[in-house]
């Protein structure tokens, strides 16, 4: 993988040319641009031009009842406003990609400095907790509905422990069933996190720790004030495909509640996943140009401030 | 590194403190009360339960199955989800993924990290993009239908090729910058053209970087149903599809048994490989995460 400098924000640094650049001419000879085609044109035909047609068809009545699409103008968007879905789905999925990048990233990196030294106990343990990053999320989804029903495994645990009877409905509530659908999602993908922490942790040379504790710092000061801040690329590149991942997710949610109780865990996705398949796809294309435009106003802004503190180090 | 230095006091070279010992002494017993917590009531549950009969399994809990039927489950859901013909659908639709993304990706990547033009930082920044953005997936099944695609494992493929572009044009564009540029000169002086120096030269060199990328994107396309819902809409087996079906029909019935051995039959490809190339896997995934 790249070496150098690159991280996730941050391309590697151009190689300075050893000798003056080619001319043109002697480029294509050598490396002609028909070798960006195949993917640009997959780009442009699969990726860009759907996405153009968003910024049309979140603006028409196009849907399963009726064979032509006329503009509505901003009908669709003024009736999502009015009826409070459209703030409500925000809302949920800002908690939820927030929630998830915070969790997946404490779960994670506390498994990297628990498991950090090489013992066969640590490398076995790490093999175990890499099983849910493989599994499909569907399946994760399924496995914790059962796990956590009222009559299911979690409280006949409790039960036993306490020596009473625990009938908590853990996917019942409209506030905490999305915490714990983000936790879930997040104990999906510790396995990861813990990963890219584990790696970070080993491209600390080791005689940068041991001469902090020449100069006299504790275990725990040479921890956080010399490693902890050379993990920055491990945190960026963590926290950011995290809150990425959970804003465009939809499997772990749908398997869990499907969306559920009284919408109170509806993620954008699953909104919009509902409404195309009720036949309303202008609606459903408005929510679609809202995920994308609000990915596309937080994300540009976190990546900044997570690769500035990348800058001061 | 052990020769103590100018006027450190002698104590801070030599052992840890003894709270330290506790600490370290403690903590494989807290490395296995979390596996068994946090990862083996989970799965435990999963195989317990499928391997009961539809009466024990109809409220899941831990307990052992009065008598194993992991095997007739198994061949039920076999039968029900359809696997031979998701596993071959899946398969379809993967592979060629794979190959034309990790094929065109590194194609575009290598011009890119080569001809450092003004044209060249526009595309790259356009074609990295898709890492952040998320793609336009109701649009995305009107423009297939207008192609003719609509439902179709080239559809599909197309679909993921575009998505997942991003991420292969990332990474790959910076690993080909750190590759010399003397080893593609060497063989250019032989005569060899752009195709040549590119197929025998730069691929090779690419390979712990495309095994990276492979995982990854193997993991996300096998396990996607967002997208297949869209595209392919029932058109076409896949695994998580078939998943998503017998778990419905199951969870009407209170099937428990039915979707965990589905869960089981999945996910055992997937961990068939990990038990065999994990050390592979853990070096691959983390190689480009980090540095």
């Amino acid at each position: 993988m790249p070496t150098g400098r690159q991280t996730l924000t941050r391309p590697a640094r151009r190689v300075p040319a050893a000798r003056p650049a080619p001319r043109g001419i002697a480029r294509d000879r050598t490396h002609p641009m028909w070798f960006l085609v195949p993917a640009f044109v997959i780009l442009f035909v699969f990726f860009f031009l759907p996405t153009l047609f968003n910024f049309i068809y979140a603006f028409t009545d196009w849907s399963s009842f009726k064979s032509d699409i006329r503009p509505v103008g901003f009908d669709n968007v003024t009736a999502l406003l009015s009826d409070g879905t459209l703030f409500s789905a925000l809302r949920i999925t800002v908690v939820y990609a927030a929630l998830v990048a915070l969790l997946q990233n404490l779960f994670g990196f506390g498994l990297a400095v628990l498991l950090e030294k090489d013992t066969w106990l640590n490398r076995a343990a790490r093999l175990v907790f890499v099983i849910p990053v493989l599994m499909s999320a569907l399946a994760v989804g399924y496995l914790f509905q059962a796990l956590l029903k009222p009559d299911g495994s979690l409280n006949d645990l409790l039960s036993a422990l306490t020596g009473q009877q625990v009938e908590i409905a853990w996917l019942g509530s409209t506030t905490w069933t999305l915490v714990l659908a983000a936790a879930i999602h997040a104990w999906k993908w510790m396995g990861l996190s813990m990963l890219i922490y584990l790696a970070g942790l080993k491209t600390v040379p080791e005689d940068v720790t041991e001469a902090a504790r020449i100069d006299g710092a504790t275990g725990w000061q040479a921890f956080w004030a010399v490693r902890f801040p050379l993990l920055a690329p491990a945190i960026t590149f963590n926290v950011a495909t995290a809150l990425l991942g959970s804003m465009n997710g939809f499997d772990i949610v749908q398997a869990l509640t499907g969306g559920g109780p009284a919408r109170s865990t509806e993620i954008l996705n699953i909104f919009i996943y509902r409404t195309f398949g009720q036949g309303l796809f202008a609606q459903a294309t408005t929510m679609s140009l809202v995920l994308f435009l609000m990915v596309a106003l937080l994300a540009f802004p976190v990546i900044r401030v997570l690769r500035k503190r990348e800058d001061i180090l | 590194m052990t020769a103590p230095v100018h006027g450190a006091p002698r104590r801070r070279v030599a052992r840890p403190p003894v709270a330290r010992g506790w600490a370290a002494r403690l903590r494989p017993a807290v490395v296995v009360a979390l596996v068994v917590l946090v990862m083996g009531v989970p799965l435990w549950l999963v195989v317990v339960t499928a391997g009961k009969s539809q009466g024990e399994a109809l409220s899941p809990d831990l307990s052992l199955p009065s008598r194993w039927q992991l095997w007739d489950n198994l061949a039920q859901v076999w039968e029900q989800g359809e696997v031979p013909k998701a596993f071959l659908g899946s398969v379809l639709v993967v592979a060629p993924s794979v190959a034309l993304v990790l094929a065109f990706g590194s194609m575009a990547s290598w011009i890119l990290a080569r001809r450092a033009t003004r044209l060249n930082a526009v595309l790259y920044a356009l074609a990295i993009s898709g890492i952040v953005l998320p793609p336009a997936v109701v649009t995305i099944v009107l423009l297939l239908r207008q192609l003719g695609l609509a439902g179709s494992p080239v559809g599909m493929i197309g679909v993921y090729v575009g998505i997942y572009l991003s991420t292969v044009i990332f990474f790959v564009t910076g690993f080909v910058r750190t590759v010399p540029l003397s080893l593609e000169e060497a063989a250019r002086m032989d005569g060899a053209g752009p195709v040549r120096v590119f197929f025998s030269v730069i691929l090779p060199l690419l390979r712990p970087v495309l095994a990276t990328a492979t995982i990854l994107i193997c993991l996300y396309v096998w396990n996607d149903v967002f997208y297949a819902f869209f595209v392919i809409g029932g058109r076409l087996d896949t695994l998580p599809l078939n998943l998503f079906q017998v778990a419905n029909a199951g969870l009407y019935l209170n099937n428990w048994h039915l979707i965990f051995a589905y869960i089981i039959l999945m996910s055992l490809p997937l961990l068939v490989v990990l038990a065999v190339a994990q050390r592979k896997i853990i070096s691959g995934i983390t190689g480009g995460a980090v540095k």
